[in-house]
């Protein structure tokens, strides 16, 4: 075990080495779109319509790279990864980043060879249980029977936090979230438990969602993010900075309705830096001047796409909690633009 | 005495049979309750069902076809058929049938995968019934290229230039026997096709678009422009359009930039001191390198990373200009649904079987490297599980390849499938190579017959026939295996219901989806798995196809 491991990130070492030489940007300028490991779906975070366009919050990652790089959100390939072939879909070269609600963790980042650019989504695991059952804390679930997804860090997760806790359980081990919502709602188990916001998605689906609390204690750190290869800075920057240029926007007050306002020019030099009116940060990059406005016209700052995909006016509305804005007392929070 | 004798004069008429002896009641009573224990077990049976459909039919059909999501599906089923009746949503099904169907496959070009499979039809048809004219047959070895073409697009050079491989070692066979000889000739018929695709094919097909990308470019041009400034499109395909225009008029400048390019590069390399000509990475450079030649080094590569680049640009669009023929190239991403699970499972069928045949030919060979080969081959196969073999397919094929050379995940499926599937049937051809007795093998070699000629004639005919029921098995179970393809993020039917349950209006439906994938798969699985092998053993013999189909069919 320990043997393969090591030889896996062997090969992965001996590949970026190999491949350090090739700049992504071109590569995916040559190609003329960015291909993007995205989940197979998963509610709010990426699926398809029915015509086949991809959509959700880590979608609208992806779309705003490629508005900065390539001056069109559309020039994405969507490349559907599952938990097990995403690093090496990565890895291989086979998709330029990846925005599939990936944890960052130690062991992704530093052996994985990979670099996380940010956080678009602190989520943290999280139980629901039956109002009937009268249960107010996760402290009180000792002995319950919880429904849990197999080979995930959320199995880990329970297993620390009830020992941590000496309490004891009974797992229910399910291959998929919809085996989990059909289990949970047969009463095969008392609990569920996986990520906070799959919890909540999963609740807005029930017949009658009031049946159901979500437990106050988030048992977990799950901090979500997009990722690229080590061993490419300036594609990394490019990344990450579209990322932040989507935070900076909402902190800023830029959205999709006064952009074109803003581009103008305004009093305030970090917004005209950000949108290139003032300064040559596109330059520095890569890219051009107008990159960043580029981005937030795709779908608006990092606040509407939230609030298009996961917020509260959705079906599975999520509050801000700590994906607020710095100044609004959450987590979300980028460098400044100078 | 006249008295005494009764002889009746007229007919008794025809009676009525006795109620139990007919009818209804007849069947009912010697097929339902023809004893007790039996008339218990109907009983029960009726019980059963009853309380099966009495669920299921009014779910089925107090259902919703007209919602936008499985909230509104419960508004209007509450609406209708009163607060807490539990019906199905069948709307999901109504919005995404042509998803699961085609998978994202662009629905202006739906007719070309209905087209292949109905082509598919066409081809079996002439192995299948000897009246038809033997010319047909020759449409029957067309069709997999004509499938492909139509499934994938793109230039007419790809399958034109892959059939013509088989015409290489057509003639070869047919010619060089008289000229080097049959060894030599058969080694050849092998080779030359491979040397053709692997050397010559790529190269001049390449060349072949690049004059007609040439030619093309203006045309190109004018038809974007065109197109453009009629304002028919709407704003997203508007920008993509403009893209691609850009893209087409940035051929000079890409071409100039990468003459410049090349004469950098020679420059520096012309600098650069001879040992240092074949060392790769700049970690690799030796430590007494000058700090001048390690900056050259290293800007040598980042020009050799671009040219790289550019050239790939150029011929991607040369690529989509220099296309021969009206078929847009679909990608094998598009690709999903049934489509997908019947391509990979119509491919793996159709050619698991003469590899599988080979391979079992192999085995028994007295040839001590083909034998071990193909005993190495299919023992290797059998021990790997199929999921192992996908994962090597998705992530571990692309490691030992090129970086930045992406092969198509389908076609790396594909070929997984297929070996798999082929290993498999190796063994199940052995089976009857092995039931066939010896008196077969020996009476083909009095009569004269070499080995080509004993194993087409007497032994495959007869080795098949006897397999055929394990042959079908293992069809029907590589049908149902690409299900598994989901693993690797392909877009299975199975994979479609993830994502289609990841949309926000369609989260918690199950039973509706995979009632129709059930309903479709139980369709279609079946008849290509029990056609293609009878097609198979019948074309080894042609004056017995019809028979050999129709007792196989049975």
């Amino acid at each position: 075990m320990k043997k393969s491991v090591f030889l896996g990130a062997l090969t992965v070492a001996g590949l970026v080495a190999g491949a350090a030489s090739a700049a992504t940007l071109d590569d995916v300028k040559a190609k003329g779109e960015l291909a993007c490991g995205v989940s197979t779906g998963l509610v709010g975070f990426a699926a398809p319509d029915a015509n086949g366009n991809w959509a959700g919050f880590d979608v609208a990652i992806c779309r705003a790279v490629a508005a900065a790089v390539l001056g069109d959100s559309n020039a994405v390939k969507f490349v559907p990864t599952t938990g097990k072939t995403r690093f090496t879909a990565l890895a291989s070269g086979e998709i330029d980043m990846l925005a599939r609600n990936t944890t960052w963790t130690f062991s992704r980042d530093v052996d994985l060879k990979f670099t996380f650019v940010g956080v678009n989504y602190y989520d943290g695991q999280g139980f629901m249980v039956p109002k009937e059952l009268g249960v107010s804390s996760a402290k009180d679930l000792d002995g319950a029977t919880i429904c849990i997804q197999t080979g995930t860090t959320t199995e880990l997760n329970l297993a620390d936090y009830f020992r941590s806790n000496g309490m004891s359980y009974e797992p229910v081990p399910i291959e998929t979230n919809a085996e989990s919502q059909q289990n949970y709602l047969a009463g095969a188990c008392d609990v569920y438990t996986t990520d906070a916001s799959g919890l909540a998605a999963t609740r807005a689906t029930f017949e009658n969602p009031g049946d159901h609390v979500l437990l106050p204690e988030i048992i977990s750190k799950e901090p979500l993010g997009p990722l690229v290869r080590h061993g490419d800075d300036q594609w990394g920057d490019i990344v990450r900075w579209t990322l932040n240029a989507l935070i900076s926007a909402e902190e800023l007050g830029v959205t999709s309705a006064n952009l074109a306002e803003m581009q103008k020019g305004t009093n305030n030099p970090e917004i005209n830096r950000l949108l290139g009116t003032e300064g040559d940060l596109g330059g520095m990059l890569g890219l051009d001047k107008d990159w960043a406005a580029r981005v937030i016209a795709v779908s608006g700052n990092y606040g509407e796409i939230f609030e298009s995909n996961i917020g509260e006016s959705t079906a599975i509305g999520l509050a801000r909690g700590l994906n607020a804005q710095w100044k609004n007392g959450g987590l979300i929070y980028s460098p400044p633009f100078r | 005495m006249s008295d005494l004798s009764y002889v009746r004069t007229e007919m008794l008429g025809e009676q009525e049979p006795p109620l139990g002896e007919t009818g209804i009641l007849k069947w009912a009573r010697e097929n339902l309750f023809s004893s007790y224990g039996n008339g218990a077990l109907t009983i029960i049976s009726v019980v059963f069902l009853f309380f099966v459909l009495d669920y299921v039919l009014p779910w089925m059909f107090q259902s919703s076809w007209t919602a936008n999501s499985l909230g509104e599906c419960r508004e209007q089923i509450a609406a209708a058929y009163g607060e807490g009746t539990d019906g199905a949503c069948w709307a999901v099904i109504r919005e995404r049938y042509r998803q699961l169907l085609f998978g994202f496959y662009p629905s202006n070009l739906y007719w070309r995968p209905i087209l292949a499979f109905v082509l598919l039809g066409f081809a079996i048809a002439p192995v299948l019934f000897d009246k038809l004219p033997r010319k047909l047959l020759i449409f029957s070895g067309l069709f997999p290229f004509i499938a492909f073409w139509l499934i994938w697009g793109g230039t007419l050079w790809t399958p034109v230039g892959a059939l013509l491989g088989f015409g290489i070692g057509y003639l070869a066979s047919k010619f060089l026997p008289s000229l080097i000889g049959s060894l030599g000739a058969t080694i050849a018929t092998f080779l030359l096709p491979v040397i053709w695709w692997v050397f010559l094919y790529g190269p001049i097909g390449a060349a072949i678009a690049v004059y007609v990308g040439d030619n093309n470019m203006d045309s190109a041009i004018a038809g974007y422009e065109q197109r453009i400034a009629s304002g028919e499109m709407n704003a997203a395909e508007l920008v993509t359009a403009k893209r691609e225009l850009k893209t087409l008029q940035s051929l000079p400048d890409k071409k100039a930039e990468l003459a410049g390019l090349e004469v950098e590069a020679e420059k520096l390399r012309a600098a650069l001191p001879d040992y240092l000509a074949d060392v790769k990475t700049p970690e690799n450079l030796p430590i007494a390198t000058s700090k001048e030649d390690k900056v050259a080094f290293e800007k040598l590569l980042n020009i050799e990373g671009r040219e790289v680049g550019i050239r790939d640009a150029i011929q991607r669009i040369y690529e989509d200009v220099g296309r021969i023929g009206p078929m847009v190239p679909v990608t094998s991403d598009q690709l999903g649904g049934f489509t997908l699970s019947i391509l990979i499972g119509i491919t793996g069928i159709t050619l698991s079987l003469p590899i599988g045949i080979l391979l079992a030919l192999g085995r028994q060979s007295d040839l001590f490297v083909v034998k071990t080969i193909c005993v190495g081959f299919i023992e290797f196969i059998r021990g790997v599980p199929l999921i192992t073999l996908l994962f090597v397919a998705s992530t571990l094929l692309n490691y030992f390849m090129p970086p930045g050379t992406s092969f198509d995940l389908v076609l790396r499926v594909m070929i997984m499938v297929t070996l798999f599937a082929s290993a498999y049937m190796a063994e199940v051809i052995r089976g009857g190579l092995a039931a066939l007795p010896k008196g077969q093998y020996e009476a083909a070699d009095a009569l004269g017959m070499d080995y080509w000629q004993a194993t087409r004639l007497i032994i495959m005919p007869q080795a098949l026939k006897i397999s055929i029921p394990n042959i079908v098995s293992n069809f029907i179970g590589l049908f149902k295996d690409t299900t598994l393809v989901m693993i690797v993020g392909l877009m299975d039917p199975m994979g479609l219901s993830n994502a289609i349950r990841a949309n926000q209006a369609w989260n918690g439906i199950v039973w509706e989806i995979y009632g129709f994938i059930a309903l479709m798969c139980s369709g279609s699985s079946v008849s290509p798995c029990h056609v293609i092998p009878c097609i198979w053993s019948a074309s080894f013999r042609p004056d017995t196809r019809v028979k050999e189909h129709i007792k196989c069919l049975k």
